[in-house]
C-alpha cells in the first residue's frame, strides 16, 4: 500500500508510552467518551427494566434491577476500544460478571453462541467463550457514576476485549444459541467477532 | 448489500478548502464498488515506517458521480483531518476502504423520508439529496439542515437551491430568526404532503438527541428514526 505523501503521524508521540495497550489503527481519545448509536437513545426507568438469560439454558432466569444489584458485584478497570478507531484508557465499570448470570440459568452443552438483545431492537452476537471466564460484565456504573442514557444506561453489556459495538447498550436479554447468527452491525458489514488486536473491523477481515 | 471489504487506492482528483474549516476531497477510487446514499468510507494514512491512522467520512456524492466526494471537517488537533487540510494535494494517493455502513443509514427512494442533519452531519444527507434529484424522487425526501451560520453549514447554497429547509441557530436567514427548528416546522415536513415513513438523523450527540426528540413530538415513530451520531459525550 502506498505511503501517504507528507504524512508522519502526529499522534504517535502520545501513543508511544502506551503502544502495548493501543491496538493497531486505534488512537487514544483521552478522557472524552464518544458515542455511536444507530437508534434513538431511549430513556429507561430502572424500576421497569429487567434482564433475561434464555435460549439454550436449563431454566430461563429474569432479574429485576433490584435483583441484579443483590447479586455479588464485580468491577472492570481497564481499556475500551471502538471500531471507529478511538480507545479510552483506564475506565472503571461496576456491575455483575456475566459468569454469575449464566451460572444461574445453566447453559446447555450445545450452547455455543450468545445473542445480546437491547430494548431498541439492537442485537450483537458473540461466541459464549467471549462472555465467560471473567471476560464480560453487565454494568450500570462507569467511572463511579450511573451509566447515562447515551452510554447505554441503566445497564449495558461490557465485553472490553472486543470492539465496543459488542458491548450492547440497554441490554435486556442474553439468548444462548447453538449456531452463530449475525446481529445488527454484523448484518451491516461488521466482523462477526471483533477482536481489536487482530483488527477484525469488517466482514472479510482476518 | 454492497460492502467492499478490502483496502484500495484512491487518487486525489480535487481538493477545495473554501473556508479553512471544511475540506471537500474528490477521489478517483480504484476498483470502486457503488455506494448507497448515506454510506461512508474509511481513509487511512500511512507514514514511511508503516505507522497508520484512519478515520471514517461520510460520502457526499451521488453514486453516479464518477468520483467519490468526502467533506471533511477540521477537528482540533485532528491527526487525519489535519493532514487532509494542510498537506493533501491533487495527485496524492490514499488508502481507502468502502463503501461501509450496510443499509441501515441509507436511502435510495424506498420510503418517503425526512432527513435531519446538523453541521457536518448533513454530508450523508447531501448524497441522498443528490440521488433523489437525479432519479426524479425529490418529492420523497424532505431535508432539514441545521447549522450555526450559512458559512458554517456544508453545502448551504446547494441545500437551499434544492429546496431543503435550512434552520440557522446563530444568524437570521431571510425572515427566519436564528433558532433551532421549531416543532411546528419539523411537523410540517414530517406530515406534508403525506406523512413520512422514515426519518434519518445525523449530527453530534447533542444534536441527535434534540432531533430525535423533536421528530418524536412531530409524530415520527421512534422505531422509524435511524440515527448516526458522532462526537463526545460526558
Amino acid at each position: 500500500m502506498p505511503v501517504t505523501r507528507g504524512f508522519t503521524g502526529k499522534r504517535r508521540g502520545e501513543a508511544a508510552g502506551r503502544s502495548d495497550r493501543l491496538p493497531p489503527g486505534q488512537y487514544d481519545v483521552g478522557r472524552e467518551w464518544p458515542t455511536l448509536t444507530a437508534e434513538a437513545t431511549p430513556h429507561l426507568d430502572p424500576e421497569h427494566w429487567s434482564i433475561t438469560v434464555d435460549g439454550l439454558v436449563e431454566k430461563p432466569v429474569t432479574w429485576s434491577w433490584r435483583e441484579l444489584h443483590a447479586l455479588p458485584g464485580d468491577a472492570y478497570f481497564g481499556d475500551i476500544h471502538c471500531v471507529t478507531t478511538w480507545s479510552r484508557f483506564d475506565v472503571t465499570f461496576a456491575g455483575v460478571s456475566v459468569d454469575v448470570l449464566l451460572e444461574a440459568a445453566g447453559p446447555l452443552p450445545e450452547a455455543a453462541y450468545v445473542m445480546a438483545h437491547s430494548t431498541t431492537g439492537y442485537t450483537t452476537n458473540l461466541p459464549i467463550a467471549d462472555l465467560t471466564g471473567g471476560k464480560a460484565w453487565v454494568v450500570w456504573e462507569a467511572d463511579g457514576k450511573p451509566l447515562s442514557d447515551e452510554h447505554g444506561g441503566p445497564v449495558r453489556l461490557l465485553v472490553p476485549h472486543l470492539y465496543f459495538w459488542k458491548s450492547a447498550k440497554w441490554v435486556t436479554r442474553l439468548e444462548l444459541m447453538a449456531r452463530d447468527r449475525p446481529g445488527f452491525w454484523e448484518q451491516n458489514g461488521y466482523h462477526d467477532r471483533g477482536d481489536p488486536w487482530l483488527e477484525q473491523r469488517y466482514q472479510g477481515d482476518p | 448489500m454492497a460492502t467492499s471489504t478490502s483496502w484500495s487506492t484512491a487518487t486525489v482528483a480535487e481538493v477545495d478548502r473554501p473556508d479553512g474549516r471544511l475540506a471537500r476531497v474528490r477521489l478517483d477510487v480504484a476498483d470502486r464498488v457503488a455506494h448507497r446514499p448515506g454510506q461512508h468510507y474509511v481513509v487511512r494514512l500511512r507514514a514511511p515506517d508503516d505507522y497508520t491512522a484512519q478515520r471514517s467520512y461520510s460520502i457526499a456524492s451521488d453514486p453516479a458521480d464518477p468520483l467519490v466526494e468526502l467533506m471533511v471537517e477540521r477537528l482540533p488537533d485532528g491527526e487525519v483531518s489535519g493532514h487532509l487540510h494542510d498537506v493533501l494535494e491533487p495527485g496524492d494517493q490514499l488508502e481507502v476502504r468502502g463503501p461501509l455502513g450496510g443499509d441501515w443509514f441509507t436511502w435510495a427512494g424506498e420510503t418517503t423520508a425526512v432527513a435531519v442533519g446538523g453541521g457536518s452531519g448533513i454530508v450523508p444527507i447531501v448524497s441522498m439529496l443528490r440521488y433523489a434529484a437525479r432519479t426524479g424522487q425529490a418529492d420523497r425526501l424532505r431535508v432539514i439542515a441545521v447549522g450555526r451560520s450559512l458559512d458554517e453549514l456544508p453545502y448551504a447554497e446547494e441545500l437551499l437551491a434544492a429546496g431543503a429547509f435550512v434552520a440557522l441557530t446563530r444568524e437570521n436567514l431571510g425572515s427566519r430568526v436564528a433558532a433551532p427548528p421549531y416543532p411546528e416546522e419539523v411537523r410540517d415536513l414530517v406530515d406534508l404532503p403525506t406523512p413520512a415513513e422514515r426519518a434519518y438523523v445525523c449530527g453530534s450527540v447533542g444534536f441527535a438527541s434534540f432531533a430525535t426528540r423533536v421528530l418524536g413530538e412531530a409524530g415520527m415513530r421512534v422505531s422509524e428514526i435511524r440515527v448516526e451520531q458522532f462526537g463526545a459525550s460526558g
